[in-house]
């Protein structure tokens, strides 16, 4: 019978392809088990209290931590969210509730391709506006950059968790004689807030672990925090820095700061995973 | 049931009390407290109400019946100027609260709808809200800073009026959500009542809960036309007979279009309505 062979046909593909997509998935799975074990496996071992807490030591002297590393990833990253987080979180809420339908295409289209230019074009971009003018690598610049990698993240993830508030909230709020913008802060805001939370911080773990923005802003700075108008150390430029000179104890601390780079990305991936889940559970 | 309050509507009209309470434009003129005229409304370019006038009296519950995409909804939306705010709302025509038509230029929406409350046809508490928060909100979201107290005051007397005040009393602190289908209703109703509405318009509130609590429901809407007027949209006969004082029958006319067929009092509307549509409609031989 030709339908018994159409059976078997379809069976033998539908086993293909899942297998396919098995292999697909275990390769993805794999390549971060082996990120994630091979910062592990180097960087634990280096990774002490002293290495938290001192400050750096001339290249060549052993010894010597990445404490203004950390401090300086820490306010780049605060820096960053101050700026963003207004722009990103007015962005969201003006694409789901404001803005007319063919405005809200056109900003959203702009948000996702802002999304998906390369960080080092934003930080030549921010060397250009910011560092060349200013005639000084400075905090202030890399905040900049990474703000501008980070508003539509927040901006897009605000939009969606808003849309998932239901019409009927908005319409019950405005029913009551509130206005739009009342009803948006007193109600659809707060029945969104683990999504827009969520949002946030996936948009800070992905610019605490940038890079290339950073080379052409923050520069990176042995002295610690001076002044948001001084270059600025953070610890991806130290992975990127250290990793390439040639003594042995700094390629320690690079794999140190490395796995704290992880340990930080991990956590607050971790975090949104929990969050989320209160959500669903409320 | 109707039996009772028709002869309470009618003792009632003659007592001076009731009579000081009506608002003094009714006397004078006659009139509703809301009049409608030639009033239209469309999504886009669908036409989904067309030329509805009638006069809505103040202190009474007047059903709208009519089958399912009728516009029924459509039309009280377009009454607290809700209708606009979905995509693609347009009105024309007239509706003068008080005389004063709530299209014109210069009558600010949100104003509108403090005075022409809503309850909807899906229970709708905030569910990041308290019980208290809740009933509050309407106070709280359209001020700056209330004080507590006042707030304290309000919610009891709203909640009250909505007979949900002593099921909720000791718990105003849970969510809004942890209450039942027919409770969280009467919170939706005791939140429109906060504000201190002068029309409440109502759709379809009971169509989503069981008979006692939609008993319950309309008990309570009979004891509110003390005070509000009241306009209830809803596809149960059996509810706008036992429940109402004037009925409005809605259909779809041959271009797909609400218009209205026949309004008068409920008595007349089923006992011998005028329109053989409304006939057919009633005795359920059509929608």
């Amino acid at each position: 019978m030709t339908t018994e062979r159409l059976y078997l046909r379809r069976k033998w593909i539908n086993r293909l392809t899942l297998g396919l997509s098995s292999i697909a998935a275990g390769v993805a799975i794999i390549l971060l088990g082996l990120i994630l074990g091979y910062t592990l496996v180097n960087g634990i071992s280096y990774l002490n209290l002293g290495l938290l807490t001192n400050v750096a030591k001339p290249a060549g002297e052993l010894g010597g931590g990445i404490r203004n590393e950390i401090i300086g990833t820490l306010i780049l990253v605060g820096l960053a969210s101050l700026l963003a987080l207004p722009v990103g979180l007015m962005a969201g809420m003006f694409l789901s509730d404001f803005a007319k339908p063919r405005v809200a295409a056109a900003v959203r289209f702009a948000a996702d391709v802002l999304a998906g230019v390369p960080s080092i074009v934003v930080g030549v971009f921010a060397y250009a506006i910011m560092v060349r003018p200013m005639h000084s690598y400075s905090a202030l610049s890399a905040g900049v950059a990474l703000a501008i990698i980070m508003i539509p993240i927040v901006a897009r993830t605000t939009e969606e968790s808003l849309r998932l508030v239901p019409n009927s909230m908005r319409e019950a709020a405005l029913a009551l004689g509130i206005t739009r913008w009342r009803a948006m802060l007193g109600v659809v805001v707060p029945g969104a807030l683990t999504g827009i939370a969520t949002g946030i911080m996936l948009a800070v773990a992905r610019i605490a672990g940038e890079t290339a923005p950073l080379i052409f802003t923050a520069l990176g700075n042995n002295f610690g925090f001076q002044s948001l108008l001084k270059p600025i150390g953070a610890l991806p430029l130290l992975i990127y820095t250290h990793a390439l000179s040639p003594y042995q104890d700094q390629h320690q601390q690079a794999w140190a700061a490395a796995f704290l780079l992880v340990i930080l990305v991990l956590g607050i991936s971790l975090l949104v995973r929990w969050i989320s889940r209160q959500r669903k559970t409320q | 049931m109707k039996g009772e309050n028709m002869i309470k509507s009618i003792v009632m009209a003659d007592t001076p009390v009731n009579r000081s309470a009506k608002s003094l434009l009714q006397e004078e003129t006659g009139k509703g407290i809301l009049e409608v005229e030639d009033l239209s409304a469309w999504y886009s370019d669908f036409l989904c109400i067309r030329d509805i006038n009638i006069s809505i009296p103040a202190r009474a519950i007047t059903a709208v019946i009519g089958p399912s995409g009728c516009g029924k909804s459509t039309f009280i939306r377009c009454l607290n100027r809700l209708h606009e705010v979905s995509h693609g709302g347009r009105v024309t025509g007239r509706v003068l609260l008080d005389g004063k038509d709530i299209y014109a230029s210069d009558v600010d929406p949100v104003v509108i709808r403090r005075r022409i409350g809503m309850v909807f046809q899906k229970p709708s508490p905030f569910p990041t809200m308290s019980i208290f928060d809740n009933v509050a909100a309407g106070l709280r979201l359209t001020r700056l800073w209330s004080r507590r107290r006042e707030l304290e005051e309000v919610v009891e007397k709203s909640l009250r009026q909505a007979a949900l005040w002593e099921e909720v009393k000791d718990k105003l602190d849970r969510s809004g959500a942890s209450l039942s289908g027919g409770q969280q209703q009467r919170l939706c109703i005791a939140r429109a009542l906060a504000v201190q509405p002068e029309i409440v318009l109502m759709d379809e509130p009971c169509s989503a809960l069981d008979p006692l609590a939609t008993l319950k429901i309309e008990d309570l809407m009979r004891n509110l036309t003390e005070e509000y007027t009241i306009i209830i949209v809803t596809h149960n006969m059996q509810q706008a007979a036992r429940v109402s004082d004037n009925t409005a029958f809605i259909t779809i006319d041959d271009q797909g279009a609400g218009v209205l067929v026949e309004y008068g009092p409920t008595s007349q509307i089923f006992a011998n309505p005028k329109d053989k549509r409304t006939e057919d409609y009633i005795t359920g031989r059509f929608g």
